[in-house]
Formats: structure tokens, sequence, C-alpha cells
């Protein structure tokens, strides 16, 4: 049984803006396998792109790491060398940002973007750098005549394409998507999200795929994480937590979105009434819509605990044979809580 | 191709009103060069030499439109007339005459403030909040504030004067004949750094801050983060990803400057004794010389209208976004 490939443990970032930091991140573990597709959800700004960015090190002042650890096949990543982190980024884990639109220069043409990857990582002539850079784009159906465009002369889902091949370009083990479709029309997120899918067959890559679109996210992961200010609420297989959401939160983000089939049902609003109200808060805005037989959180979030087999649950109070997180919580397919 | 055709024709036709204005200022202002004249020379002169001179200078009595015509015929024939004040030199010898020298210092001047302020500005952002970025700006912020006459005199005088390195005045020694020879290149060189520096020393900082800032706004797009989690060098993100989109605003500013080099740097002539296209503008003013101010403008508006050109067509290779509409 192999180690998982990027093990995220008790990660907090903070942004330093003036006297008193914000905490974004707070506490954060959790660890993908080899090969699989984790997801991780929640709202605007609790959190989930600072972690994609925390991954491949890509904060910047004023963010801050303050505590915690990242390991990417054993290696910390957090302390990297210069060298060592430029090899680690785009040949180990790459990355596809929320806009796509804006990912890409716009003064430079399609081919030299995607051939610089080949001519720092492996060295390659020009000439190689454009041959593969023709392959990659043929493979997410681009013909390989857009080499010579600038991206103002594509549309937005060819420009997104041409990201996901720059992305799988050196074959990273990590694929970390930060909303990867959030500015296209339906018709080409399920086309973006198809080619994504066929890649990840193919090739056989982890992902961290993060998205506030809860029925897109269980289609596509094995596993998900939901965050709420700056934690983890909820974590396990995406259909358990699907069907049967644990934390109050996650119940209310399953029923903020509108079904694609079945009956029609009435839509709920968070209703985060402490955060609402304007009060900023370090407890658990949804303590208030909790069962009462479980403790107060108004005054902070609680840990992880293991709520059954690999779905982990942040609430106090007892239901069900619950257990202190004290590990990492791992794959279900490494076989956690064994 | 036609995006440039289509420049091309925009220039024209601002070249064309520019030719008719020039035409029409001189004819609806008070007074005329002639009768001016008349006054100024003190010399008596018979009736049919009066009309003579006013046929000269174009200010018969002829039709509007036929001397609208014979003006814009004459233009493109290059002929602008005879300088009044100093008769009877042909205008465009006049101003030909010290276009060179002009050109010369301007193009120094704005090419090295221009490349080391950007250099500066690009380095300065990059390393933000380091030495340079924290204390270039304010110190040439300060010196581009002083008032440039204060500047280029305390300059001829410390540098002039005091310590004899550069000569005090005019283009090269007097008594050296111009000529295609590296003495005289030497020469030419050492009467142009005293004025080429104390212009470069007051627009510096407006080049660096220019770029620092455009720079700073690059910095934070997405695809400079995208460049990093590439893990491109950060040389090649700073020169190929930064600096290259960061530069177009400066290009821009570059051209309308090239421009105005031909206009002169009037302060500078005359501090340096400087022969140029400046001088000779105040001049030419002060003497009521309109046929020689005509000229000029007209010189002037023509080099901004090609320097503009130029720049539309290193845009179209710099930036690609320009080439469709």
């Amino acid at each position: 049984m192999s180690a998982p490939l990027l093990e995220v443990e008790n990660l907090t970032v903070e942004y330093a803006v003036g006297d008193r930091p914000v905490v974004a991140v707070r506490d954060v573990s959790f660890a993908i396998g080899e090969g699989e597709v984790f997801g991780l959800a929640g709202e605007s700004g609790c959190g989930k792109s600072t972690i994609a960015m925390a991954v491949l090190r890509l904060l910047k002042e004023p963010a801050r790491v303050t505590s915690g650890s990242i390991r990417f096949a054993g290696e910390d990543v957090l302390g990297m060398g210069e060298a060592a982190l430029r090899r680690y980024r785009w040949r180990r884990a790459a990355m596809v940002f929320q806009s796509a639109m804006n990912s890409l220069n716009p003064v430079l043409t399609i081919g030299e973007q995607l051939g610089d990857v080949f001519t720092t990582h492996e060295g390659a002539t020009r000439r190689e750098a454009r041959t593969r850079s023709a392959e990659l784009l043929e493979l997410v159906g681009i013909d390989a005549s857009r080499l010579r465009s600038y991206p103002h002369q594509l549309s937005g889902g060819m420009r997104q394409r041409v990201v996901i091949a720059m992305a799988s370009a050196l074959r990273p083990a990590l694929l970390v998507m930060d909303e990867p479709t959030t500015a296209l029309d339906v018709v080409v997120q399920q086309e973006i999200m198809a080619q994504i899918q066929r890649l990840q067959r193919e090739r056989g890559f982890s992902v961290l795929f993060i998205t506030h679109d809860m029925s897109l996210m269980v289609e596509l992961s094995d596993r998900i994480a939901v965050m709420y200010a700056g934690r983890v609420v909820e974590l396990g297989a995406a259909g358990r937590v699907f069907d049967q959401p644990e934390h109050p939160y996650t119940k209310s983000l399953m029923s903020a979105f509108p079904p694609l089939h079945g009956p029609r049902v009435e839509l709920v609003g968070l209703a985060d009434r402490v955060r609402a109200a304007g009060g900023m808060s370090d407890g658990c805005g949804f303590h208030l819509v909790c069962p009462s037989d479980r403790s107060d959180c108004s005054t902070s979030i609680p840990d992880l605990r293991e709520f059954e087999s690999g779905h982990w649950v942040a609430r106090s109070g007892s239901t069900g044979a619950v257990r202190a997180a004290t590990t990492t919580p791992v794959p279900a397919t490494n076989g956690a809580g064994q | 191709m036609r995006f440039v055709l289509r420049r091309l024709g925009f220039y024209a036709i601002a070249f064309w009103v520019s030719i008719t204005l020039n035409f029409m200022l001189p004819r609806l202002m008070p007074g005329d060069p002639v009768s001016r004249m008349l006054t100024q020379s003190g010399a008596r002169l018979e009736p049919d030499q009066v009309e003579q001179l006013r046929r000269l200078f174009g200010l018969d009595e002829r039709p509007v439109v036929e001397q609208y015509l014979s003006y814009v015929a004459s233009i493109f024939r290059g002929e602008m007339g005879v300088s009044i004040s100093r008769f009877p030199t042909p205008v465009s010898e006049v101003i030909s005459s010290q276009i060179g020298w002009t050109m010369l210092l301007g193009l120094t001047a704005l090419v090295v403030a221009a490349v080391i302020g950007t250099v500066l500005g690009a380095l300065a952002a990059w390393r933000r909040g380091g030495f340079l970025d924290s204390a270039l700006p304010p110190v040439l912020v300060f010196v581009g504030s002083f008032p440039y006459f204060w500047l280029a005199m305390g300059a001829l005088y410390l540098f002039g004067v005091t310590l004899g390195w550069f000569p005090l005045r005019h283009a090269f020694d007097v008594g050296v004949v111009p000529e295609w020879s590296a003495p005289f290149a030497a020469n030419v060189a050492t009467h142009l750094v005293l004025p080429a520096l104390t212009i470069v020393l007051v627009s510096v900082g407006g080049w660096m801050l220019g770029m620092r800032n455009a720079m700073i706004a690059t910095a934070s797009e997405d695809y400079i983060t995208m460049a990093e989690a590439k893990g491109l060098r950060r040389g090649r993100i700073m020169v190929r990803y930064a600096a290259r989109n960061a530069l177009l605003p400066s290009v821009t500013s570059f051209g309308m400057s090239l421009g105005f080099i031909v206009g002169g740097a009037l302060l500078t002539e005359v501090v340096f004794a400087y022969p140029g296209v400046g001088y000779q503008l105040l001049a030419s003013v002060q003497a009521l010389d309109f046929p020689l101010m005509q000229g000029i403008f007209l010189t002037i508006t023509a080099a901004v209208l090609i320097a503009n050109f130029l720049v539309d067509l290193v845009y179209v290779r710099l930036d690609p976004r320009v080439r469709v509409s």
C-alpha cells in the first residue's frame, strides 16, 4: 500500500492585513491518493483557492502559511529551494486556474506559451517544442494551426482547453483545478469536463478539483471535502456525502443547487445566521440549525471526527461512534479507519 | 496591412488639416510682415518694390482659394517662403541648418532617458520594496522638479566653469570645420554631454515611474501567476511575460516625445548656446517672422505625425490585439 501522493496536514494560512491577520485556512488536513480525484467544495471566500495556491506554493504577500505542512510524494513542498520548486511546479504538479481568460499572456502566441514548458523543463529545442505543442493541441481537439494564434483569437472554451493541454504537457502526477469552468457556459462546461475526465482516465493522474458546483463535483470526484470559513467541516466518499450529508452546512450547500433531474424542490439559501447578521465569528454559523443533541459550536468550529469509516465530520456531541481525529484523513482506498 | 493603410489615411488627413491651419492663422492675425519690415529697416522702398515683396510672401491680392492652392503646391515642393528676419535666406534653409543639431541633442537625451528609466522601472517593480524601488524614485522626482534652467546652469558652472571638463557653449569648437571624421565627432560629443545629461536628469524619473507602475499592474495579472506555476525562470517571467506587456504604454510616450524633439529644447539651447530649432522659433516669434514660424510649426507637425505613424507600426509588431479591430 503506497503512501498518498499529496498530504496536507494542519495547514493554516493567514493574510496579514493591518495588525489583525485574517485566517483564510485554519488547520486543514487531507490527503490525495495516486489516481484519485479529490473534490474541495465550499462557498466563495471559504479558503479553497488559497489551498490550491498553497499546494503549488504560489501564495504571495500578504498571504503566509503560518503552520502545517504540505508533502508531495513524501517531499516537503514548503521547504523546497528555488531550483527544486521550479522542478516541482508543472513537471510534478500543474494547475488550471480559475480564469481561463486571463491565464494566457495576450501578447504571446499559443505556441510560444505551450512551447516554453518544454524548453524550460526538458531542454527541448524550439522545433521539438513546436512539434510537441502541436500534438498537445490535437489532444484537446484544437487544430495545430492554432499554435500561431494569439489568445484573443480563441473562444473562451478553446482558451481553457489550451490551458488544460498546457497543464498536462509534462504528464504531472497531480493536477490542481481551481474552478476550471467558472466563466464558461453550460454546454462548453460539459465538453471541458468530459475532456478532463477522458484525460484523467487515460493518464491516471490525481486531481484536486475545486468548485462550488456540488453536482459537478460529485459526478467527478472519488472523495470530497466541504469547507466552511477556512475549515473542513465534512470529508468522505463523494456519493455518501452527497446522499446523506452529516454537517448542517453540507446539507445547506447541497440544497442550494437545483438538481438537474427529478422533481422540483424548494431551494434553500445558506442559512448562516451569525455571519448574515454582519457578525464576524470564530464559531460555526450553523450551530443554530444543528440538532440539539450536539454540543454548542458557537465559539469555535470543532475538529474533524471520524463519524464512520472514511467519513469525517466537524461536529461535537455524540451520535454514533465518534472518534477524535488524531491522524490525517487518508484516502478511503488506502483503508482509512481500519 | 489594412490597419497600416487606414492609419496612413488618417495621418494624411491630419497633415492636410495642419497645412490648412498653418495657411489661415497668419492671415487671420492683424498686421502684416511687409509693413513691419518697412518700419524695421527704415529703408525707403518704391511702391512697386513693396508690391514685389508682398507677392514674395504670398500676401498679394489674389483670391484666397488661389493663394491657398499655390501655398499647398509650394509646400509639396519643399518651398516655405523666405525668412523675414534673415532676409533673403529661404525658410527651408534656415530650418535645415539647425534641425540636425536639434535632432542629435533631442534623440540622444530621449533614448538615454527612456532606456535607463525603463530598465530601472522594470527592475524596481520586480523587486518591489527593494533598494532600487524605495530609494531611486524619490531622488529622481526630486531632481526632476528642479527648475530646468537652474539645474542646467548649475551643471554648466560646476562641470564647465569650475572643473573645466566640458566646453561651455555651441555644438562644436569655433574654428573647427564640420566634416565626417573621428576628431570632429569627438568634439561634437563633448559638446553634447552637458546639454543631454541635464535633459536626461530631469526626464528619467518620469520614464522610471511610468514603467514601474505599468509593471506592478502587470505583475498582478493571472498570466504572471500562471507563468510562475509553469516553473519558468524568474528572469524569463520578468522579461517575456511582465516587462514585455508593461512596455506598451512606454512605447506610446516614446513616440510622442520623438515627435516633439523637432520642436527643440528651448531652455537647453538658450543655456548652452546650442544651435537649434527651439531657439530659432523664439527668435522668429520675437521678430514676427511669419514664414519662419510657419515653417517651423509645419516641420514640428510633420515630425509628430511621422513619429506617431512609426509608433503605430511598432505597436502592430508588439501588441497583436491592435491588428484586429
